[in-house]
């Protein structure tokens, strides 16, 4: 049987297209907030998960049990929130970082990654110098960061 | 057995270490282990023969199937005898042959006969494989050598490739068959074969291996490529012993096997296709190596034809075969080896007169030879007469499957084998008209040295054949295992007048003929069509593969996040969407909400995502996000979860305000979408796409739970824990190990924001920073400076500047900020009762903390938490850590609860749970995390340049600092 109502489902699925969305733009400080929210809605599709809403899961009034709230996703969402929180925090200061030392917040496209597959020769590393420079020619002419981050 | 196995490992392992002393005696001591294999051998010979074969057992990972299970029957012993008698042979050989680097090649030799050993004693299907890609790498190292020209590396990878592919293909098909039977123990599965279901799949692949590792066409490429080996190593590793791997393995499933579909088709047509291309290539070769790796490839095929065939007579045939191979092939490759001694080649046409000057070894090339091509008194005659007599008999009583073609392949097989034969004898040996006698130079005793072992295989292969009935006994015990179709044949040199006899003859006198009419066939060779080379087509494999690699790299590793990131959503959208579009229980329809106060609050969070998305202000975006944050801790609350709720309030306070002090420092606009419109409603698409297929998730998740909640327990004991709330006790009881390692990744990132912000930029990065100094960082003017503050509320306050400070927040910050934190300590000690807890009450206490900041400035929080947020953060981890071992000292599981209660004068009787230390942990460490975090953030605003590095604590900046405490 169907336990999850359509509005928590909707609101779920609204959340997590949102962030997608957001995760799949350059600036790393939409990806930041992409990180957010579904840290958010993952929580919430965790808890959702559990069953349909119940009482608090708190004894010592009485209470019939069976209309707990199911406690182990809430722990386990508990200490998600903390910690997606810790690591939001981890990628706000990376994106600082990033900001103060190459003057953006963009995830450009990598050179070197491009270059792998543009050798001709992938068994000989030595061969590849001669490829770079036709291979930095086609990116998006800015050289990322690399050698400046220590 | 196995401790044979490990004494060739053992000493292989100490071999290099003596080589540098001993010099060659290395290799006396290396050919003791093998003669030693060999005698043991012997001597258990008449019990196996008998029916009685040791099994020798030990337990590796039982529950997997892979167990340790060495077993000698007739046929292991016939490969052992093999095995450890040409081993020794050959490398008693290498003593004289070889002139540098005894250690490592007699060490590598020696543990090739181990492996082989193991090999061949294997009754576990993956022990078997285990010890057949072992004997792959061995080889690899051998035909590698030292690695020093580009032909042998080539030579040596190709081998490994080849050999390791097809070794993969038989582990599949392995797992394949022992799935199917429940047993991975090879006599229990030929015993009690398994059928249908993945069995023939499972055969093929097994085949497979077999082929790639006996050399058969078309996957034979490797075996003449490796020829570049020394000639110990070809005539061990690719005469006698690896490549007879294979022979192996399809003599030792054939009594289980041969009659389900396809093994015997397979087997017959690979097997005798080899035997007579293996054959036909080998007459036009002049390398006297290539010959006879061609010339193996031939009789591999052949051997794999008679044990795969499956019959009783056929498998006599195929041991007393086997036994000759390995003992004229392995002569012809070690005599070939002396010969390049003699006169520094082995190129047919540059070979002349070396018969008349070595006569004795002329004479046991002569008989090694004679022996190939199947001539009487030698064990090779034996060989021949079993199976033509076998397969002239299947062809006349046969069962119409085509007998009479693998008669004719067999006879055709023969006369090449024959010519080819001729070929190398008189190639090596011949003088030729018109030229001089090849020059060689006198070896001396060397010479000896290496015909000696040449001498005892030869004389193995006279005796063998002479004493046909020796030979029988040896090989009767396994054909026995194979039904009898016909009449037992039984081995002799003399049958009387019989087919057999004739087409032997007849096999002879067309092979001489072939011989002397080669040239005449050299011009149908060339005339015919040719069959592609295998070689030429390896090297286009893998040139494809490369070059397919390369395109497929240049098309998917195109160095875009969004890119990447599409591929995996799109993936996440086509499998699991399958697999809900797919599964048989439809949807039901599900109520509109639970609770109606969920569509207002729904309605809240996502309009405030949508406007998220679309937001180009930084500051708007952190305030959506927030919004959102707020939105779903109402709809925790909905569900149930007022723990959740709480936190999820205090994290979002929380983050708001650290993401609008980092906002100071970065521009007040997001970048303008740059992305093509198209890609932008990819993108979008994609991303509803995925919400979509989530919220079906949900939906078909919450309709397929069939078993209760395991939460159950939790809810049940939780008294037990002395606590009331059980989201709580979950978290300091039930699963504390899991909240400690948590706290850990929190204080990990801790570290790393005050690292990532707080470290200089560096002398190198100058520049970059300049670059990108923060323009907002001006519109902060320098506004405060401070001493040490001492003994005054908010001393920070006082300095700013009249306009920048709110009298109002100050005024509350210093009414609130006790009573703040007394709450916190009251949500931490009641949270095991009610809602709250450790990281509740870290904080609340944290916020308090945030808003000193928002008054006073970094400095003040220095003030205010007086204790370095680095050691309130480690003192939080340590104490959690020691909570949870205490009770190890008093002999209880660590992380378990006890519930001590006392009765004070005044409070009167009160329960106690020590877990509450636990969490009084996690509450130190989430309020220094909090602390280290605001401290991290004061400097966020100002360009680098401008901000010193804080000498000592993170929290006592230096004079000069400018506070810019203000968001606005």
């Amino acid at each position: 049987m169907t336990t999850l109502d359509l509005t928590s489902a909707v609101v779920v699925g609204g959340l997590f297209a949102v962030g997608f969305h957001l995760l799949l733009q350059r600036s790393l400080m939409r990806l930041l907030f992409g990180f957010l929210v579904l840290g958010h809605s993952t929580n919430l599709l965790v808890l959702l998960a559990a069953g349909p809403p119940g009482r608090p899961p708190v004894t010592g009034h009485g209470q019939d049990r069976a209309s707990f709230a199911d406690p182990l996703p809430q722990a386990m969402a508990l200490t998600a929130i903390v910690i997606t929180f810790g690591i939001s925090i981890l990628l706000l200061a990376l994106v600082y970082r990033g900001w103060l030392l190459l003057g953006h917040d963009e995830v450009r496209d990598d050179v070197e990654d491009r270059r792998l597959g543009e050798s001709e020769h992938p068994r000989r590393p030595g061969d590849v110098a001669g490829q770079q420079e036709g291979a930095s020619g086609r990116t998006t002419g800015e050289t990322p960061g690399k050698g400046e981050e220590r | 057995m196995l401790v044979l196995i490990a004494a060739h490992a053992a000493v292989a392992a100490l071999l290099p270490v003596l080589a540098p002393r001993a010099g060659r005696a290395v290799w006396w001591v290396a050919a003791l282990v093998p003669l030693a294999t060999l005698v043991w051998a012997a001597a258990l010979t008449p019990s196996v023969l008998d029916g009685d074969a040791p099994v020798e057992h030990f337990g590796w990972a039982p529950s997997l199937g892979l167990e340790v299970v060495l077993r000698l029957d007739a046929l292991s012993l016939l490969m052992t005898v093999i095995v450890s008698g040409v081993g020794a042979a050959v490398l008693f050989y290498g003593a004289r042959y070889t002139s540098e680097g005894h250690g490592r090649e007699s060490a590598l030799l020696l543990a090739f006969a181990g492996v082989m050993l193991g090999l061949v004693t294997a009754d576990n299907l993956l022990l078997l494989y285990v010890f057949w890609e072992l004997t792959t790498v061995v080889s690899f190292l051998l035909i590698a050598g030292r690695g020093r020209t580009r032909e042998h590396r080539e030579a040596a990878q190709q081998a490994l490739v080849v050999t390791t592919g097809g070794g993969l293909a038989m582990l599949l098909g392995f797992v394949m068959l022992g799935e199917t039977a429940g047993t991975y123990r090879i006599s229990e599965l030929v015993a009690d074969p398994p059928d249908g279901g993945y069995v023939p799949a499972a055969l093929v692949l097994v085949l497979v291996g077999v082929f790639t590792k006996s050399a058969q066409f078309p996957l034979h490429g490797w075996l003449p490529a490796a020829m570049v080996a020394p000639t110990t190593v070809s005539a061990y590793l690719h005469a006698a012993a690896m490549v007879k791997a294979g022979v192996y393995l399809t003599a030792r499933l054939a009594p289980g096997f041969a009659d389900t579909e396809p093994w015997r088709p397979l087997v017959l047509t690979v097997g005798l296709l080899s035997l007579v291309l293996g054959a036909w290539r080998a007459l036009w070769e002049s390398d006297l190596k290539r010959v006879l790796a061609y010339g193996t490839i031939s009789e591999l095929g052949l051997l794999i034809a008679l044990f795969g065939y499956g019959t009783r007579n056929s498998a006599l045939a195929g041991e007393v075969m086997l036994l000759a191979h390995a003992t004229f092939k392995a002569s012809l490759f070690l005599i070939t080896g002396l010969v390049e001694h003699h006169t520094g080649t082995r190129e047919i046409g540059r070979l002349s007169g070396l018969g008349r000057r070595r006569p004795v070894l002329l004479t046991l090339a002569a008989l090694a030879a004679a022996s190939m091509a199947g001539l009487p008194p030698l064990v090779g005659y034996l060989g021949h007469e079993a199976y033509f007599d076998t397969f002239w008999n299947a062809a006349r009583y046969g069962s119409g499957a085509g007998e009479e073609w693998m008669l004719a392949a067999l006879v055709t097989g023969s006369a090449l084998t024959v010519t080819y034969a001729v070929h190398y004898l008189w190639g090596a040996f011949a003088s030729r008209p018109g030229m001089e006698p090849t020059p060689q130079e006198d070896p001396g005793d060397r010479a000896l040295g290496m015909a000696v072992p040449i001498a005892a295989l030869v004389t193995a292969t006279l005796v063998l054949g002479v004493w046909y009935t020796g030979a029988e006994t040896l090989t009767e015990p396994y054909a026995a295992l194979l039904p009898p179709y016909l009449a037992p044949y039984h081995l002799a040199l003399w049958h009387g007048p019989s087919a057999a006899l004739a087409l032997s003859v007849a096999a002879q006198i067309a092979g001489v003929l072939l011989y002397r009419l080669r040239p005449a066939l050299a011009a149908v060779r060339d005339r015919s069509p040719r069959a592609p080379d295998a070689q030429k087509s390896y090297r286009r494999t893998e040139q494809g593969l490369d070059r397919a690699a390369l395109g497929f790299t240049r098309r998917t590793q195109v160095g875009s996040l969004p890119v990447y990131l599409t591929v995996l959503l799109a993936t996440v959208l086509v499998v699991p969407g399958t697999a809900l579009l797919l599964r048989d229980t439809p949807f039901t329809a599900p109520p509109l909400w639970a609770s109606a106060i969920q569509v207002p609050l729904g309605v809240v969070v996502l309009t405030a995502a949508v406007t998220l998305a679309r937001v180009r202000r930084r500051l708007s975006a952190a305030l959506l996000a927030g919004a959102v944050g707020y939105g779903v801790a109402g709809l925790f609350l909905v569900q149930g979860a007022p723990d959740l709720a709480l936190t999820q309030l205090l994290v979002e306070t929380l983050t708001l305000v650290i993401i609008v002090l980092v906002l100071r420092g970065l521009p007040a606009h997001l970048g303008p979408q740059r992305a093509q419109p198209r890609t932008r409603r990819l993108r979008l698409a994609l991303s509803a796409a995925v919400g979509t297929l989530v919220a079906l998730l949900a939906v078909a998740a919450s309709a397929a739970r069939r078993d209760p909640a395991v939460s159950a327990y939790y809810t049940e004991h939780v008294e037990e824990a002395g606590a009331h709330n059980v989201v709580n006790a979950i978290i300091v009881d039930f699963r504390a190990m899991d909240t400690l390692g948590e706290i850990a990744v929190l204080l990990v990132a801790a570290i790393g924001v005050g690292a990532l912000i707080l470290l200089p930029a560096g002398a190198g990065e100058a520049g970059a920073s300049a670059r990108s100094r923060p323009p907002a960082a001006d519109r902060y003017p320098e506004t405060a400076r401070w001493g040490v503050p001492q003994d005054r509320w908010l001393p920070e306050a006082e300095k700013m500047p009249a306009h920048d400070r709110l009298i109002m927040l100050e005024v509350v910050t210093r009414l609130l900020f006790p009573s703040i934190l007394v709450f916190s300590v009251y949500l931490l000690y009641s949270g095991h009762l009610r809602p709250g807890g450790g990281f509740a009450g870290g904080l609340v206490a944290g916020q308090a903390f945030t808003l000193r900041y928002l008054v006073g400035g970094r400095t003040d929080i220095a003030f205010a938490g007086r204790a370095d947020p680095r050691v309130i953060t480690g003192a939080g981890l340590a104490l959690a850590a020691t909570a949870g071992l205490a009770p190890a000292a008093f002999g209880g599981d660590p992380l378990a609860t006890a519930l001590p209660s006392v009765t004070l004068p005044l409070f009167g009787h009160l329960e106690l749970s020590t877990s509450v230390v636990f969490d009084t942990g996690v509450y130190l460490l989430v309020i220094g995390v909090c602390l280290k975090l605001l401290a991290a953030m004061g400097p966020a605003q100002v360009p680098v340049e401008e901000t010193p590095p804080p000498g000592g604590g993170a929290g006592r900046p230096a004079p000069s600092d400018a506070p810019g405490s203000r968001g606005r």
